[in-house]
């Protein structure tokens, strides 16, 4: 085989599964978009997310991608619950009060996690798990297309939310301006609360898209929300698209940093890409 | 024209933090009217503006709109009651089209009844947002901007419509044509509230007008009064 059919397989399984942080991406920009707050416990939800796929499947023997009919509303609620009685109390504070309490969610998920599921890693099992596909001469792991199709979906039905809908208008208005959505008549709680219900609801299906693509743990939040950070960066704050693509690049360029450098370029090209391009570009490849 | 009191401002004191902006201000505005407030730059306007509208409260004094007391209401509720704000600066929506951007003027529930109405009323007062409806607000003149944002307004369906400093960069030609928009806006029963640098210029248009300086109403009256007014005269027009 030559070096070119070598490569198309990270290449395209990079793509693929970027899919993955698109969609963690996405809930983490919607709630910054909003709240200018960095949703430091994003991550865990979506651990947190990926753990009750894990007990539908193994006590209950649901398909964790069929669970999500239940998981959906169960994480949107939770997501409203949260930010009413939680963090929009503290956030009437201060910011920085709403993002301590973040990090507190994020530790007592953590830690409640250990207790309840030990720190081993778990991952979502499936008759499909290792199933995989041919394109040419380049086997590529079914999970990683379902990873895309997933990021695709979700894409389009958030951006269609968005637009179409009063309450998506009066999301993306409170986002570009807080003060003068306010003036049209805009709550900004109700906003908050249901970016943040929305924003769970993506944490629970990238929970089991994660479940279902690497082996997690309680503390595997922690690299997906820095993972989320560095495509929300690197594609540009405010743009769906820019995060659609930044998650693929992402992907792209940790496939290709291991194919290249091993397990230690798999994260250090992509967190490089960021800087090189917040250095060329500081409002990222899409940014406004 | 009806001659009742619509929205009426009691007497009010307003602070920033520590720093007193608003001494006992007190206005009137009878529905139909046309009312301007002007003043220096700094001299109160917008802290008077945002108190109405809800984004500040006073620390002493009440405000009434169509006899309910509107003092503590958040602004958002203020909104759904009939009181629409043009800002100062237009500030659309940037990232938004021309259409959403009037579309989300219509977000209260009264007004999301009428917004096709709305809409049309819109499109008639100014044509050419018709033609740009599509296109992202910041892509617009600074003029075109501000038709969206009276437009934006009007989709509110309010009763009290405040405009803060329209004019602001605009040419003095642009301003007349958005002059003869608000005297049809007012014909059609809306109550306007016109917040103006441009002193001169707003006497002559409002009915009845307020002159604010350092926080304090000095002056007030009939706006064609108060443009014969001396001290008027010696302060802004420099004649």
């Amino acid at each position: 085989m030559d070096t070119l059919s070598d490569l198309a397989t990270p290449l395209t399984m990079g793509i693929l599964y970027g899919g993955l942080y698109v969609v963690i991406a996405l809930g983490l920009s919607l709630v910054f978009g909003v709240m200018n707050v960095i949703n430091v416990a994003h991550g865990d939800f979506v651990t947190l997310g990926g753990y009750v796929a894990f007990v539908a499947v193994t006590s209950l023997g649901l398909d964790p991608i069929l669970w999500l009919i239940a998981g959906i509303p169960l994480f949107f609620i939770m997501g409203i619950v949260i930010q009413r009685f939680l963090l929009y109390r503290a956030f009437k504070m201060s910011i920085d009060a709403a993002l301590i309490i973040a990090f507190g969610i994020s530790l007592i998920i953590q830690n409640a996690s250990q207790l309840v599921w030990t720190p081993l890693s778990r991952s979502l099992m499936t008759p499909y798990s290792f199933k995989s596909f041919q394109i040419g001469e380049v086997y590529i792991p079914l999970v990683y297309l379902l990873d895309f199709i997933a990021a695709v979906i979700v894409m389009l039905v958030v951006h269609q939310f968005l637009k179409r809908t009063y309450l998506g208008q009066a999301i993306t208005a409170a986002s570009q301006d807080r003060q003068t959505a306010e003036l049209m008549g805009i709550n900004p709680a109700v906003v908050y609360q249901y970016a943040f219900g929305i924003a769970m609801a993506l944490a629970a299906i990238a929970g089991v898209f994660l479940g279902l693509t690497f082996p997690f743990n309680p503390t595997s939040g922690v690299r997906f929300l820095i993972i989320a950070f560095g495509v929300i960066i690197l594609g540009g704050l405010g743009s769906m698209v820019g995060t659609f693509i930044g998650g693929m690049f992402f992907g792209l360029s940790q496939a290709l940093g291991g194919y290249f450098w091993g397990p230690t370029g798999q994260l250090l090209v992509p967190f490089l890409m960021v800087l090189i391009v917040l250095t060329i570009r500081p409002q990222g490849l899409f940014g406004r | 024209m009806s001659q009742e009191v619509l929205l009426r401002v009691n007497n009010i004191d307003v602070f920033y933090g520590s720093l007193q902006v608003l001494w006992d201000v007190s206005i009137e505005m009878k529905s139909g009217e046309m009312v301007a407030i002007a003043g220096a730059n700094g001299a109160g306007k917008s802290t008077l503006l945002k108190t109405i509208s809800g984004l500040m409260h006073p620390a002493k004094g009440s405000i009434e709109f169509a006899g309910m007391d509107i003092t503590r209401m958040n602004a958002y509720d203020i909104a759904a009651q009939g009181i629409c704000q043009v800002p100062e600066g237009r500030r659309l929506f940037p990232n938004m089209t021309v259409l959403q951007n009037l579309m989300i003027g219509s977000y209260s529930q009264k007004a999301r009844a009428k917004r096709e109405e709305n809409l049309a009323r819109v499109y008639e007062l100014f044509p050419i947002l018709k033609e740009r409806q599509n296109q992202l607000a910041k892509t617009l003149s600074g003029g075109q901007q501000q038709m969206v944002a009276i437009g934006r307004g009007l989709m509110s369906n309010p009763k009290v419509m405040i405009i803060d400093e329209m004019s602001l960069g605009l040419s003095p030609l642009f301003v007349s044509d958005l002059f003869r928009v608000l005297h049809e806006i007012r014909a059609r029963g809306i109550t306007v509230l016109l917040v103006e640098q441009n002193v001169w210029r707003t006497l002559h248009e409002a009915d009845s007008a307020y002159v604010l300086e350092t926080g304090r109403i000095v002056m007030s009256g009939r706006a064609q009064d108060l443009c014969e007014e001396e001290e008027v005269r010696n302060a802004y027009f420099g004649t």
